[in-house]
C-alpha cells in the first residue's frame, strides 16, 4: 500500500505540472531582446521572488517553493536526501577551502541540504568531524588531509566529489524505490562520461581516473578509463556501446552539447513520471524538473546579460519536463 | 433448534455486504485523496472529480443490495426462516461472486479513478474520457450483482 501513501501529493503535483516552463516558453524567453524583457515574461508566469531587478533572488525563491512544497505534501522528507547529498558535499567542499584560506565567504553555500551549512563549518573548523555522516567524515578527512600536505584544491574537490557520487548511488539503491535508483544510477554515470571527456581533453593519468570514476551498474569503469587514455573519439566509441549511445553523437558535436545532454539524460529518463499516478515517483521528477527548469532559466538570464547570440543560448538550454 | 441453512445463507449476506463495502471505503478514499489534491489547486475541478471519486462506491450498494436480497429470502426479515443446510449452502455460495468482484474491483477501479483524477487536473476538457477508464471496470461489477442475484432468486424456488 506504499504506493497509495502520496495520492493527494501526486494529484497537486499534477496541477503544478501545468505551471512547469515548457519548451515554447523557454524559446520565448531566448528570443526576448534583453535579460530584462526576460525577467518580465517570468514576473508574468509568476515567478515573484526577490526584487525586480534581483534575478538569483528570484531564482533561489523559486527553488525554496519547490522545497516548501514538498515540505508541505511529504511527512518524512527524508525520502528525497538523495537529491540533497550533493549540496552537503558541496557545502563540505567549501567550508574546507573556506578554512584554509582562513577568510569568510557567506555566499559559497548551498542552503539546501541534509546538514545545516553551520553545523558542516563548525566540524571543519574545529577539526572534529564526529558529528558529520560516517561516509562524508571519512572523505572530509581524506580531503582535509590531501589540502593540508598538497594544497591541491582539485585533490581535495575529486575525493569529495567522489564521496558525494557515492553517497547518491547508495542512497538510490537503500531507497527501495525504482525511480530513485534510476535518479542514482544516472547521476553517477553521467558523471563519470563527464569525468572520462574532461580527463581525454586534458590527458590525466590512469591513477587519476581510477579514483575519480565511481562504480556504476550501466558502465564499465575499466573500459571507459582506457578509453579516456585514449581519446575523446575512442570514449564516444565506448559510448556508443552503452546504454548511453546518443551521447556519443552530442560529444562528437560540441562540448556545449555534450553538457546538455549529460543533463538532459536525466530530464528523458525521467518522463515517464507525467503518466504516473502513483508513488514518490512522480513528486521526485517534479523537483528534478524544477531544478531543470531554474538551471535553463540561468543559462538564458546569464547569456542575455553577456550579449550571447540566440543560437549559443539555445544550444546550451536544458529540455523541459512538460 | 440451531438453523446451520440460515446461518450459512447470514454468513453469504454478511459476507457480499462485508467484503463489497470494505473495498468501496478503500477506493472511495483512494480517490477522494487523489480528489482533495487536485481542489486544492484549482477547486473548480471540484464537480469533475467529485464524480469520479464516487464511481468505486457503488460496489458497496451492490454488496448492501445482495445482502439485503438474501436476509429477505432466508426470512430474516419477516417470513418463514425455514432454510435446509443445502439452500443455506447455495445462499452462501451464491453471495460469493458480489463479495470477492466486490471487493477487488473497487480497488482496481479506485486506482484507475485516481489515474483518471490525474488527467482531468491536466485536461479539464477530457472529463468524459476520464469518466470512461474507471467506469469501464464498473462492468465487471455489475457481471457479478447479475449472477448473484440471479443465482439468490433461482435458490428460492428450489424444492430441497
Amino acid at each position: 500500500m506504499a504506493q497509495n501513501q502520496y495520492l493527494y501529493a501526486v494529484a497537486r503535483i499534477r496541477s503544478r505540472e501545468l505551471r512547469l516552463l515548457n519548451a515554447s516558453f523557454m524559446e520565448q524567453l531566448v528570443t526576448a531582446p534583453d535579460a530584462a524583457a526576460c525577467m518580465r515574461l517570468l514576473r508574468d508566469k509568476g515567478w515573484d521572488g526577490g526584487e525586480p531587478e534581483d534575478s538569483d533572488g528570484m531564482l533561489a525563491e523559486e527553488q525554496k517553493k519547490t522545497w516548501g512544497l514538498m515540505k508541505e505534501l511529504v511527512k518524512d522528507m527524508s525520502v528525497f536526501d538523495v537529491f540533497l547529498y550533493v549540496n552537503d558535499y558541496h557545502n563540505l567542499k567549501a567550508a574546507i577551502k573556506e578554512c584554509k584560506s582562513k577568510n569568510a565567504f557567506s555566499n559559497i553555500y548551498l542552503s539546501q541540504g541534509t546538514i545545516p551549512v553551520a553545523d558542516i563549518r563548525k566540524a571543519v573548523e574545529e577539526n572534529d568531524l564526529s558529528s558529520l555522516p560516517e561516509g562524508m567524515r571519512n572523505s572530509a578527512q581524506e580531503a582535509m588531509k590531501a589540502l593540508l600536505h598538497t594544497g591541491d584544491g582539485q585533490l581535495c574537490d575529486m575525493i569529495i566529489d567522489r564521496a558525494a557520487l557515492e553517497a547518491v548511488r547508495q542512497a538510490g539503491e537503500q531507497s527501495g524505490n525504482e525511480f530513485l535508483k534510476l535518479y542514482g544510477e544516472l547521476t553517477v554515470a553521467a558523471a563519470d562520461i563527464k569525468i572520462a571527456v574532461r580527463a581525454a581533453r586534458t590527458k590525466k593519468t590512469r591513477a587519476f581516473l581510477e579514483k575519480a570514476l565511481v562504480e556504476c551498474g550501466t558502465l564499465n569503469l575499466k573500459a571507459l578509463a582506457d578509453a579516456a587514455l585514449e581519446s575523446e573519439e575512442a570514449v564516444a566509441a565506448y559510448l556508443e556501446k552503452t546504454d548511453y549511445e546518443d551521447g556519443a553523437q552530442e560529444l562528437r558535436k560540441s562540448p556545449s552539447a555534450f553538457e546538455r545532454w549529460c543533463d538532459n539524460l536525466l530530464i528523458r529518463r525521467i518522463r515517464p513520471q507525467l503518466h504516473n499516478p502513483f508513488g514518490i515517483g512522480p513528486l521526485a521528477a517534479y523537483i528534478l524538473a524544477r531544478d531543470s527548469e531554474i538551471k535553463s532559466v540561468r543559462i538564458i538570464l546569464a547569456g542575455k546579460r553577456n550579449g550571447l547570440p540566440e543560437t549559443a543560448i539555445r544550444e546550451r538550454v536544458r529540455e523541459t519536463y512538460v | 433448534m440451531l438453523n446451520i441453512g440460515v446461518i450459512l445463507a447470514l454468513l453469504g449476506a454478511v459476507l457480499a455486504a462485508l467484503c463489497a463495502g470494505i473495498g468501496s471505503s478503500i477506493g472511495v478514499g483512494m480517490a477522494g485523496e487523489a480528489a482533495a489534491g487536485v481542489v486544492t489547486e484549482d477547486p473548480a475541478q471540484f464537480s469533475k472529480v467529485l464524480l469520479l471519486q464516487l464511481l468505486p462506491g457503488t460496489q458497496g450498494i451492490y454488496g448492501l443490495l445482495i445482502g439485503f436480497v438474501t436476509l429477505t429470502q432466508i426470512g430474516i426479515m419477516g417470513g418463514s426462516s425455514d432454510v435446509s443446510v443445502v439452500k443455506g449452502m447455495l445462499y452462501l455460495v451464491a453471495c460469493l461472486p458480489m463479495a470477492f468482484v466486490g471487493y477487488k474491483s473497487a480497488i482496481r477501479q479506485a486506482q484507475a479513478s485516481v489515474a483518471s483524477i490525474g488527467l482531468v487536473a491536466k485536461r479539464p476538457d477530457q472529463f468524459g474520457k476520464a469518466m470512461i477508464f474507471p467506469a469501464m471496470v464498473e462492468t465487471y461489477a455489475i457481471l457479478a450483482l447479475l449472477i448473484s442475484i440471479l443465482a439468490i432468486f433461482g435458490i428460492g424456488g428450489l424444492a430441497i
